[in-house]
């Protein structure tokens, strides 16, 4: 069979797929040398007694979702708007404080859960909408670059978490809360992946039985023709930003069941640079248009995958934006079209040469 | 150099990628003289202009001037310098400073500025201009006209030998274009030469000495007011000789369909926030009618009012008799109109997208957002356009932006077709293809009236529309003028519509 390699290499899976198996080759060396095992998935016994499976893969499976679920709404911003929302960790802050306040009832120790847990979620999830309704109107209505106009919620996002709460830390008093960011008794696999496949599926229906995935395509395109097409632009993107706010109150949720409370200034800290670099890591391009949801998921995996691998090399916690900066360097530029032609004309003219050859 | 010469070019040649702008322009302009530069629309106008003024460099040709022979100009700097200045359409100036700062910015020359003296000399201009404003007033409190007034006062202050005047007309309402002539007329007593581009035929009557016209970035001529009249200066433009236009009668076809007395659409003093001013219009069944008149005359703003697709400010639309809000593009898709914009690649195309979602766009927004097709029924659409309008791609899969010009109309045809529209407005769909694809289009029009649909056709190439159309809207200066249907339709009378005034 021929092995057509031109066709591979335009593929938009290529760079997800590639930096699987680096990744992959990279621990596998690790684990030669040093004779430890980076695959190996085993079961132990966790503090609230359960037996879980434990292992780095269970750890990216875990900690990727969370990116995961934010990728599905930052692609959507991305594609429809052509530009991306950097106030997602602040956003996500305020809604798991409103979460709190509401849960705690404005008690720093409670004894009970004021509210069912349901109707925390759902105040965090119109919380998230609210703030992605301020963002969208900004982008779509008042036409402020996106990055800008969420630069508001980004610098003032985690003072108003505080101020929700008193800048109070409540804590969550009932241990079912803190399933959601761990494991659920009986369960060995982290509760975090069940919410994401939720949010993955409910993405997937969203695509195939509307049409959202080709109205937001058409607008981050070409919004001119869009509109002369009956499509509301609009609407299109502001409904973008709306998704990407559910999408928060969802990452909300896992965050602040991890700790069973909250730390305003760290939370969800950076996670909006993570959740756009899986955007781009999937191939997708950041200044809009076409895009594919599944390579953004497996973007969000891959950069916890490298997290996960970077923590095991003992590389320190603060240095690690530096390691991925440089990930995103190489990233940015093999994707960039002036190395991608020059990649082109060189595999052409090997081509060329091999024929000589024969 | 002749005597009283006062800018000469010679062979100007400029290319861009894929097209050539300029082939070998000459231009001249004597000392006190307006010299109007017209054309349609990329005839090269703009080119040439900013070739002059240092925007862009040329590729060949020479450049004169009294003192200077074969001047190099490479930067709007070098323009300035050797006394070419220009005012653009658009006021280029800082609304926010006053008169006299935005007349010497970027012009002093030491560290420390003379407030009291700039403020008195930007005094002595304007009162010797006679531009009713004073130095020391912030400038966005000055009318548009005045606004234009201070950018020529900066101009001639600068002490320019050639002002260019780029559309400077185009905001001003006539009093201020009065105005303006006023101001332009005591210049050229002062022996400034003055370049005119504008497209209000009017205008060039009223103040300009000469006229050069450019076609497709070649020299047509160059004519002194008097032996052009209109209709020769719109031949010129549109490139038909006045001798050869009689005999084309003979040839049209004409439509030949029967007209069902049933008025599909009319509009009632319908005007968009295009600047065109509202017009009446209907359109019966089966009938293939278009708006006519040079680029710019507000042919397009007039079908994209009838769409929706700019802001409707006033006017009464019905259908079959029946009165309908047509705000939004939807609002037209849902009445059955259909509308294939002007510029493909800016208004039509999705250009990452695939052929097969290309043509379903339109049908699927007006079936629902949550009725999308499935992958099936949209193939089976795709397939079946392709193949009706024979329009050459790989698969239905490819990326339109790599199909050909002719092919990506095809595309966007099929789009509106898909959708049965009872009414199809169709803007220049012939502009930039293939002869080939020209006349498959024309028939095409001619189809679809037969079978019932009511047609309204726009086209730069009058013959074209001649063939295709049974009446014709004629347009000048973004209104209507006039209406040609009939033993009036041909290239003679349609100019002489357009042309207008004394004939």
């Amino acid at each position: 069979m021929k092995f057509d390699i031109k066709k591979l290499l335009s593929n938009q899976l290529v760079i997800p797929f590639a930096a699987i198996i680096i990744l992959c080759l990279v621990n596998l060396g690790y684990d030669i040398v040093k004779d430890a095992s980076f695959f190996s998935i085993e079961v132990v016994t966790n503090n609230s007694g359960n037996s879980v499976f434990s292992g780095p893969l269970i750890t990216i499976l875990d900690y990727g979702s969370e990116l995961a679920i934010l990728a599905i709404g930052m692609t959507l911003v991305t594609a429809a708007s052509g530009g991306q929302d950097i106030s997602v960790g602040a956003t996500i802050a305020i809604a798991g404080s409103a979460m709190l306040r509401v849960l705690c009832g404005g008690n720093t120790r409670p004894e009970v859960l004021a509210t069912p847990i349901i109707v925390g979620f759902l105040v965090a999830c119109i919380v998230g909408m609210l703030c992605g309704a301020f963002n969208g109107m900004l982008v779509a209505i008042f036409r402020i670059q996106p990055m800008i106009a969420t630069l508001i919620l980004f610098t003032a996002g985690r003072s108003i978490a505080a101020w929700i709460n008193n800048n109070e830390l409540p804590i969550v008093p009932d241990p079912k809360f803190a399933y959601f960011g761990s494991f659920i008794p009986g369960v060995p696999i982290p509760t975090t992946v069940f919410i994401a496949a939720a949010c993955i599926i409910t993405a997937a229906l969203l695509l195939k039985f509307t049409n959202l995935g080709l109205y937001t395509q058409a607008v981050g395109i070409n919004e001119s023709s869009s509109r002369l097409n009956g499509i509301n632009p609009t609407a299109i993107k502001f409904i973008s930003f709306i998704i990407l706010g559910l999408c928060v109150a969802v990452a909300a949720l896992i965050k602040v069941s991890r700790l069973s409370t909250i730390n305003y200034s760290v939370i969800a800290k950076d996670i909006e640079m993570d959740a756009i670099l899986a955007v781009a890591l999937g191939g997708n391009a950041l200044s809009g248009g076409k895009f594919n949801l599944w390579a953004s998921i497996l973007g969000a995996y891959i950069i916890q995958f490298l997290t996960t691998t970077l923590y095991r090399f003992k590389v320190d916690s603060a240095a690690l934006p530096a390691y991925k900066a440089i990930v995103v360097i190489l990233l940015v530029v093999f994707s960039s079209p002036v190395v991608r032609q020059k990649m082109q004309q060189f595999s052409s003219s090997r081509a060329a040469a091999k024929k000589e050859v024969a | 150099m002749e005597e009283n010469r006062i800018l000469e070019m010679r062979g100007i040649e400029k290319s861009f990628p894929g097209v050539r702008a300029l082939r070998g322009v000459d231009f001249s302009l004597n000392k006190g003289e307006i010299h109007a530069l017209m054309g349609e629309n990329g005839a090269g106008k703009s080119t040439l202009i900013k070739v002059l003024t240092g925007v862009y460099s040329k590729d060949k040709g020479k450049i004169s001037m009294p003192d200077k022979d074969d001047i190099q100009i490479n930067s709007p700097q070098d323009a300035q310098n050797a006394g070419i200045s220009t005012v653009y359409q658009e006021i280029t100036l800082c609304p926010n400073l006053t008169v006299a700062e935005n007349m010497y910015i970027g012009r002093g020359k030491g560290v420390i500025t003379n407030w009291k003296k700039m403020n008195e000399d930007a005094n002595k201009i304007l009162r010797s201009l006679d531009i009713p404003a004073t130095a020391t007033q912030q400038l966005a409190s000055c009318s548009i006209a005045v606004q234009q007034m201070v950018a020529i006062a900066r101009a001639v202050d600068m002490d320019c030998k050639v002002l260019i005047l780029d559309e400077p007309t185009s905001s001003l309402d006539e009093q201020e274009v009065e105005k303006l002539f006023g101001l332009m007329r005591d210049l050229k007593s002062r022996g400034v030469g003055i370049i005119f581009v504008t497209h209000f035929l009017d205008q060039v009557y009223e103040v300009c000495d000469r006229i050069t016209v450019l076609r497709d970035g070649t020299l047509v001529g160059e004519y002194a007011i008097a032996d052009l009249p209109r209709v020769e200066l719109v031949a010129k433009m549109l490139g038909k000789e006045m001798d050869d236009l009689s005999d084309i009668k003979g040839e049209i076809a004409g439509y030949q369909g029967d007209i069902v007395d049933d008025v599909v659409f009319e509009a009632e003093g319908l005007q968009s926030d295009a600047g065109i001013k509202p017009f009446d219009f209907y359109i019966k069944k089966g009938e293939v009618n278009g708006f006519t008149g040079l680029l710019g005359s507000g042919r397009s703003e007039c079908v994209r009012a009838i769409f929706g697709a700019d802001r409707v400010l006033a006017g009464k639309v019905k259908m079959h008799g029946k009165e309908v809000k047509i705000a939004k593009p939807l609002d037209a898709m849902k009445c059955g109109i259909a509308y294939l914009p002007e510029d493909r690649k800016l208004d039509g195309i999705v250009g990452d997208l695939s052929v097969r979602d290309n043509i379903i766009l339109a049908l699927q927004v007006l079936t629902g957002f949550f009725k999308p097709f499935s992958k099936a029924k949209a193939q089976a659409f795709a397939e079946e356009y392709i193949k009706k309008l024979n329009i050459k791609t790989a698969s239905a899969d490819t990326p339109i932006k790599s199909l050909s010009g002719g092919n990506q109309q095809k595309v966007i045809l099929a789009r509106w077709l898909l959708m049965h529209p009872e009414y199809l407005i169709l803007d220049e769909p012939t502009r930039g293809i293939d002869v080939g694809t020209k006349v498959d289009i024309q028939k095409l029009v001619l189809e679809l009236a037969g079978e019932g649909m009511s047609v309204t056709f726009i086209s730069s190439e009058t013959d074209e529309m001649l063939r295709t159309c049974s009446r014709l809207v004629v347009m000048r200066d973004r209104k209507t003028v006039g209406e040609l249907s009939g033993e009036d339709l041909s290239q003679n009378k349609i100019m002489e519509t357009i042309a207008g005034g004394e004939g």
